[in-house]
């Protein structure tokens, strides 16, 4: 037991910078450069945890708070979440729900951290943050609902787990609706492009980044760690849904798990580097886009 | 499958304003349905001329329309619909309703013959739904002739249920039936050049504006 607890934690909470790292390295070579070493944001996280934090006095302690709570509830949604299809340390009927309201709070709160610096640019992010994701929340429930549907499971450790094989084989359709919707929820949730572009540092179009533009230090480390965490839920879940066969043994379950991982990271760095970003007129018509099909995929279900 | 790409292909239509991705689409999803009654026979005698509506369907439907299209396109150098009656989000959503709708009520439909797979009649509804939609709320003539060739789509889908009563005949009826269409559009389309500046099917012109 202890063993296991150990070692899903540790998978947790090590390999989201990675992943981060792989995204950023396909997209330098996509683009012909040499790109940042793998590792680089660990380094950036060591470096923010040993400076100082800078807080402007206009701001209240819902500005201090706001990382902190960011991260742990990214955390805690992370604790529900199965690694290669292995149950989750914390499972109950209808965790997918505290899982997407988790990851709900955490942003609740990065928003109100970035209204509370009272900067005009801030609010602007935190307004498109909050609206983007309201549309992005039907999709990913939506999902987790025909999930449930096909493998007859209430809880995320029995949708993504030893079920997911057989519910493939019986309705590879709307699976495959899903995992696709999957993605483009992965992709606007993490601010990715074609919703957001981290790597953008222009007020104007940013939407994610400018919210966090006044954290510094440990803060800031918190956020970056927090943005890798979700990434590699969003990969997680990703990862499982269409590499979701059956296997002999863990050892070899894991390892595809984690081919899945960095071929998630390797798609996302891909789709970064071949798309343009939408327009923000245009991001509501692919969150509902996504929506839409995965009713097709219940439909398809019910049907 | 064929049937759920052929739905997915309804839903991307109502979504683009591109309309060389949307011409491309009802191309891709006419090649498939044409490739459908191949897929469909169960007689070994039905095969010549399963095999031959087949490919004059594909002829028609996967090259000959399309280029007629991009041509027309390349002419008028439009690249994409502008301001649709209904917007793209209201249209994606009666789109998936009509799909909804279209699984909920096939159910309860009685057919004159068993349908040979279970998504054939809600596929052909909502195709036909699809089609109903883009004609009625796009501007462009264009759309809208594209929204026809889907609508042609659904009931295509629909005759495929009869493949197997149906007699040459009837099958030659209904590749007449789209050469005529085709040759309509291109002479109404390159008209439709020649008479109006921009091809907009929204408003008619008003006399001393």
């Amino acid at each position: 037991m202890v063993p296991r607890v150990l070692f899903q934690l540790g998978f947790l909470l090590l390999l989201p910078p990675l992943l981060l790292g792989v995204v950023n390295r396909v997209k330098a070579l996509v683009a012909g450069r040499q790109g940042p070493p793998l590792l680089q944001l660990y380094w950036d996280l060591g470096r923010l945890l040993r400076k100082e934090t800078v807080q402007s006095r206009t701001t209240t302690w819902i500005f201090r708070a706001g990382p902190a709570l960011g991260l742990a509830a990214v955390a805690a949604a992370g604790l529900m979440l199965a690694v290669a299809g292995e149950p989750a340390l914390v499972s109950f009927a209808g965790d997918f729900v505290l899982f997407a309201y988790l990851l709900g709070l955490g942003r609740f709160f990065t928003a109100l951290a970035a209204l509370d610096t009272g900067s005009a640019f801030e609010g602007m992010g935190a307004a498109r943050e909050v609206s983007f994701s309201a549309l992005a929340e039907p999709a990913l429930f939506l999902a987790f609902v025909v999930l449930a549907r096909a493998t007859g499971t209430l809880s995320l450790s029995g949708m993504l787990g030893p079920e997911l094989p057989s519910a493939w084989s019986r309705s590879a359709p709307a699976l495959l609706l899903v995992t696709i919707g999957v993605f483009v929820v992965a992709l606007a949730e993490n601010s990715r492009v074609p919703v957001d572009d981290p790597g953008t540092h222009l007020e104007l179009t940013m939407i994610h980044e400018v919210m966090v533009l006044d954290h510094s230090g440990p803060d800031l480390a918190f956020i970056l760690y927090g943005a890798a965490l979700k990434l590699f839920l969003f990969g997680a879940i990703f990862a499982r849904l269409a590499l979701g066969f059956r296997f002999q043994s863990l050892l070899a379950a894991e390892a595809v798990f984690l081919l899945g991982l960095l071929g998630f990271a390797a798609l996302v760095g891909l789709t970064e580097s071949t798309m343009a970003r939408l327009r923000l007129v245009r991001v509501p018509q692919l969150l509902v886009g996504v929506s839409v099909l995965s009713v097709f995929a219940l439909v398809l279900l019910l049907g | 499958m064929a049937f759920v790409l052929v739905v997915v292909i309804d839903l991307f239509l109502l979504a683009s304003s591109r309309l060389n991705a949307a011409i491309r689409a009802v191309a891709l999803q006419g090649a498939l349905l044409s490739a459908l009654p191949l897929l469909l026979v169960t007689h070994e005698h039905e095969l010549r001329h399963v095999l031959l509506l087949s490919a004059g369907a594909m002829a028609i439907k996967a090259g000959v329309i399309p280029w007629l299209m991009f041509r027309a396109i390349r002419e008028e150098t439009i690249r994409r619909e502008v301001e649709p009656i209904v917007g793209y989000v209201p249209s994606m959503t009666l789109g998936g309703l009509g799909v909804v709708l279209s699984f909920a009520l096939s159910r309860g439909l009685p057919l004159p013959v068993q349908a040979q797979n279970v998504y054939l009649v809600p596929a052909a509804l909502s195709t036909v739904w699809t089609g109903l939609l883009l004609v009625l709320s796009r501007r462009k003539a264009i759309t809208q002739v594209l929204g026809f060739l889907v609508l042609e789509n659904g009931v295509f889908v629909i005759g495929l249920l009869l493949t197997g009563i149906m007699p040459v005949t009837v099958e030659a009826g209904v590749l007449l039936d789209l050469f005529a269409a085709v040759f309509v559009m291109g002479i109404v389309i390159f008209q439709m050049n020649r008479e109006f500046a921009a091809m907009d099917g929204g408003k008619p012109p008003v006399e001393g504006d």
